[in-house]
């Protein structure tokens, strides 16, 4: 057994013979008479070349995604560029050389002007501009259709390199595993593998002289270990992990199109934050029921103005349309000076979770607060939208805000703009001020979301970052689940709704906790989706109903733990 | 002629797919357009002299357009470049 180490780009277990990937590279140098016979044979390749990549860009475009595809379109402007095409001409008539060795020296050239560059991104380039240089030197060699021996490769692949090209043409069914001796996880052929859902290792020094055709191997894309003829005691760990993460896999893709529902009937709602419109493609990949937290952000991030109300506008709008009429709670601005914004006035301060932030820049800043009230109103036409002000510390602001909200839909009501007039305006709990009123809140919120990662933060006074109080920031602190409790009875006895969006949501033990206090929906990340799904659909309401009683008894973190799990040992099924 | 500074947010500098978008935003402009990175510099509508400037995030590009729609092209790649290329 050997183990060798690389950089684990693209998470999973390989396992599997190897197949070394012989690239022969080697290009030929002839004198020749005609130059402008070779640059029409050149011109040729060029057209034949380009029309590939079109095709792939296509392909790529249907079968992976619009991002990966945007490779091959980069690809195709460099292959088309001037500058580049006129080196190439211009190396075959001064040196009277074919064009394939033209070919060579001008993609070198380029390869190693990229290879000597500050930016990680750019020096990954080398590889595309020497997939681009293989692919004209293939056409110039009548080799450019596919090679056919492409699907009689079978197993783990291992290469000196592999092109983002050769990578998205692979047959998913019968590689499974990639293993490279350069590239690193920004190279274009990473990606390309992420997304396919190949586990691959690159930058596994000397890799071709470690490994043998037929060799057998195991590794695992997210360490980067890669075993070559594993012991039997290696083997069967991975080969178990595999197993295990097939079929939790295999098992949480079946819950597919499900409800979140308990075994005895009590249904939830499992949602997902995000943080851009960019996310909802993977959300809905994931069945989500609806937007939890929409967190707006990004709108204001790596720019020198604010956004319009118009700009805001196309985005609320965009993400409403493509959730379908479900529910999309999207969370006015919570900034604050732990990320300045020098375009809005916010300069950093010594203690910026207790300072100007969220609700509180809002309220001051009027005209910032009721344009982006105004674009999710308007956005509320085309979808299901909820608002929430973060933040909120006493009954006074949720009043002052909803006060601007009220403007925001007098304004539009003026211009004709239509707009939803039921919409609901709710509030994020991550104070302990608000928690505690929550009784009252409830009153004028119509509907709470718990924000636990700064409600234990505020409740336990501990920074999350500092990892000297570390013991006193989790999730299973008897303080923040009384208050949590406290939240949820408050909000029902009003009869509003109550969701969690914070980072405990998804936490696996917990979730009995949450359900049995009678939470109304969760909100995740988007990966987490089907496994909080998994996890409602294998509990029992009352059972968890009965332990979080007992549960909000105990007087320590490690006592809530140990509960937890005795109870989840209780439940097979968890 | 007319200028802009503008400054590089997105998180992989002008790489293969932002240099393309640039590429794509200026070839629909009649005039010439130059993007700078201090020294160094680069016709716009070509991709391997823009992927040259090996721009990252942070570094302040230049960008000189010279032509009859100079100023719709200083703001189209304004735009572009402020929004981050869509990341």
């Amino acid at each position: 057994m050997k183990l060798l180490k690389g950089i684990g780009v693209s998470p999973g277990i390989a396992v599997g013979r190897i197949f070394i990937l012989e690239q022969s590279t080697e290009t030929e140098k002839r004198n020749i008479q005609s130059c402008e016979m070779e640059i029409a044979r050149l011109n040729d390749a060029l057209q034949e070349s380009a029309s590939e990549l079109e095709k792939l860009y296509e392909e790529t475009r249907k079968k992976i995604g619009d991002k990966e595809a945007a490779i091959f379109e980069a690809q195709l402007f460099m292959l088309q560029d001037q500058e580049f095409i006129e080196r190439i001409k211009s190396e075959i008539e001064t040196e009277k050389i074919n064009a394939e060795w033209a070919v060579e020296n001008v993609t070198r050239y380029y390869a190693s002007l990229f290879l000597n560059m500050e930016n990680e991104y750019m020096r990954e380039r080398a590889q595309d501009i020497k997939d681009i240089g293989n692919r004209i030197k293939n056409s110039l060699k009548g080799l450019s259709k596919n090679p056919s021996d492409k699907n009689a490769m079978e197993g783990i692949i291992a290469a000196k390199e592999i092109t983002p090209s050769y990578m998205a043409q692979l047959n998913t069914e019968k590689i499974t595993g990639v293993l490279t001796e350069t590239g690193g996880k920004t190279s274009h052929a990473a990606i390309i593998s992420r997304a396919l859902g190949i586990p691959a290792v690159t930058g596994i020094q000397a890799l071709l002289e470690e490994v043998q055709n037929g060799d057998y191997i195991v590794f695992d894309g997210e360490s980067g270990n890669v075993y070559i003829n594993p012991s039997d005691e290696i083997l069967r760990d991975y080969k178990e992990k595999l197993k295990d993460l097939i079929s939790i896999k295999n098992k949480l893709n079946s819950l597919k199109g499900t409800k979140s529902i308990t075994s005895d009937g009590r249904q939830i709602k499992v949602f997902s934050n995000i943080s851009s419109d960019k996310d909802i493609k993977i959300v809905l990949e994931n069945d989500a029921e609806g937007i939890g937290l929409f967190r707006t952000e990004f709108l204001l991030m790596g720019r020198n103005n604010i956004p319009s109300c118009e700009e805001q506008f196309e985005v609320y709008k965009k993400v409403a349309s493509l959730m379908q009429g479900n529910t999309v709670i999207i969370r006015t601005f919570d900034i604050g000076g732990d990320k300045p914004l020098d375009y809005i006035g916010l300069a950093p301060e010594d203690n910026p979770f207790l300072g100007y932030r969220g609700i509180r820049i809002s309220l001051d800043r009027k005209n910032l607060f009721k344009e982006q009230l105004k674009a999710i109103l308007k956005a509320s036409a085309f979808g299901n939208i909820k608002i929430m002000f973060p933040m909120i510390s006493t009954i006074g602001e949720l009043i002052q805000a909803k006060e601007i909200l009220f403007e925001a839909k007098e304004d539009l009501r003026k211009q004709e703009i239509p707009f939803n007039e039921e919409i609901q305006a709710g509030i994020m709990i991550e104070t302990p001020a608000a928690a505690i009123m929550s009784d009252l809140l409830s009153k004028e919120a119509d509907f709470f979301s718990i924000g636990t990662n700064d409600l234990i933060q505020y409740t336990m006074a501990a920074d999350r970052l500092n990892s000297k109080v570390s013991y006193l920031y989790n999730f299973y602190q008897p303080a923040v689940l009384r208050l949590i409790k406290h939240v949820i009875d408050s909000g029902h006895r009003e009869g509003i709704e109550v969701g969690m969006c914070g980072e405990a949501a998804g936490e696996t033990g917990l979730i009995p906790v949450w359900l049995g206090m009678g939470i109304d929906e969760l909100s995740v990340n988007p990966n987490s989706i089907l496994a909080t799904r998994n996890i409602v659909q294998n509990l029992n309401f009352h059972e968890a109903k009965a332990m979080t009683d007992n549960l909000l008894n105990l007087s320590s973190d490690e006592d809530v733990k140990l509960c937890l799990e005795e109870f989840s040992q209780s439940c097979s099924c968890l | 002629m007319n200028r802009i500074i503008v400054t590089l947010n997105n998180s992989t500098g002008l790489h293969a797919r932002p240099a393309t978008l640039v590429v794509k935003e200026a070839s629909k402009f009649k005039s010439k357009i130059t993007i700078k990175k201090g020294e160094k510099s680069s016709d716009s509508k070509r991709i391997m002299e823009v992927l040259a400037l090996d721009a990252q995030k942070g570094d302040t590009l230049e960008i000189i357009a010279d032509g009859p729609d100079e100023t719709e092209a200083l703001k189209a790649l304004k735009e572009l470049i402020e929004n981050n290329f869509n990341e």
